[in-house]
């Protein structure tokens, strides 16, 4: 069940239990600067790529560039 | 975590093409003295003199920043408290500003130093003019030898 994180120390608590980190940002922006071991994910291919991509088993945190 | 800014503003670290280049907190120099609220500036002042700094952040115990001692503050009397002496609410900045903004920042607003805090306000380190200017400089340098890869267009 998906739920808002806004603790950075949540996050982390989450990579060190093997979370995957996925960015929907623009590719560049992700080639730019990501999350330690983040993935790319453009939000217009979520839907599909997630499915494709991801482990079912394991905890997934998605992010951007902000809350706004 | 409010997203990558939130992460970045935090100075926390991350992958990728920029993360090689230099910002506003890995050129900081952590090894500004600090002093608490509570202080009488004359022990203050020994402690920044024996660390060669002429600058001082004063800080909480969670080193947030509260104010900056520079050289007119901490020639000021030994007996007044840092509270008073020194200038509070100082601007800051977040490590993840590119060094070439901050250096251009610096330069046009004629600022000797300034703290690098966390989104939290806590303190990174503080940053020289003449430290920024410098990898700023060496940064254009390297680029000029290796040519960077360039945006032609929207995403």
């Amino acid at each position: 069940m998906p739920h808002e994180i806004h603790e950075r120390r949540e996050v982390q608590a989450l990579m060190d239990r093997g979370a995957q980190i996925v960015e929907v940002l623009p590719l560049d922006e992700f080639e730019e600067d990501h999350l330690p071991g983040a993935i790319h994910i453009p939000l217009s291919a979520i839907e599909t790529e997630a499915r494709r991509l991801l482990d079912p088993s394991r905890p997934v945190v998605v992010y951007c560039w902000d809350t706004a | 975590m409010d997203g990558k800014l939130d992460w970045l503003a935090a100075g926390l670290p991350t992958e990728g093409t920029n993360a090689q280049l230099p910002r506003a907190g890995t050129v900081a120099r952590r090894d500004v003295p600090t002093c608490r609220l509570d202080e009488l500036l004359g022990p203050v002042r020994e402690r920044v003199r024996e660390a060669r700094w002429d600058a001082c952040v004063v800080v909480n115990d969670e080193r947030v920043v509260f104010g900056l001692l520079r050289k007119a503050q901490l020639e000021r009397d030994a007996d007044e408290s840092i509270e008073r002496v020194m200038r509070p609410g100082p601007s800051t900045f977040r490590p993840h500003v590119p060094i070439a903004e901050m250096a251009a920042f610096m330069v046009s607003h004629n600022l000797a130093s300034s703290p690098i805090t966390t989104s939290d306000g806590r303190l990174v380190g503080l940053i020289r003019r003449e430290d920024a200017v410098q990898a700023a400089h060496e940064l254009h340098a390297g680029k000029e030898q290796t040519p960077w890869k360039r945006k032609t267009g929207p995403a």
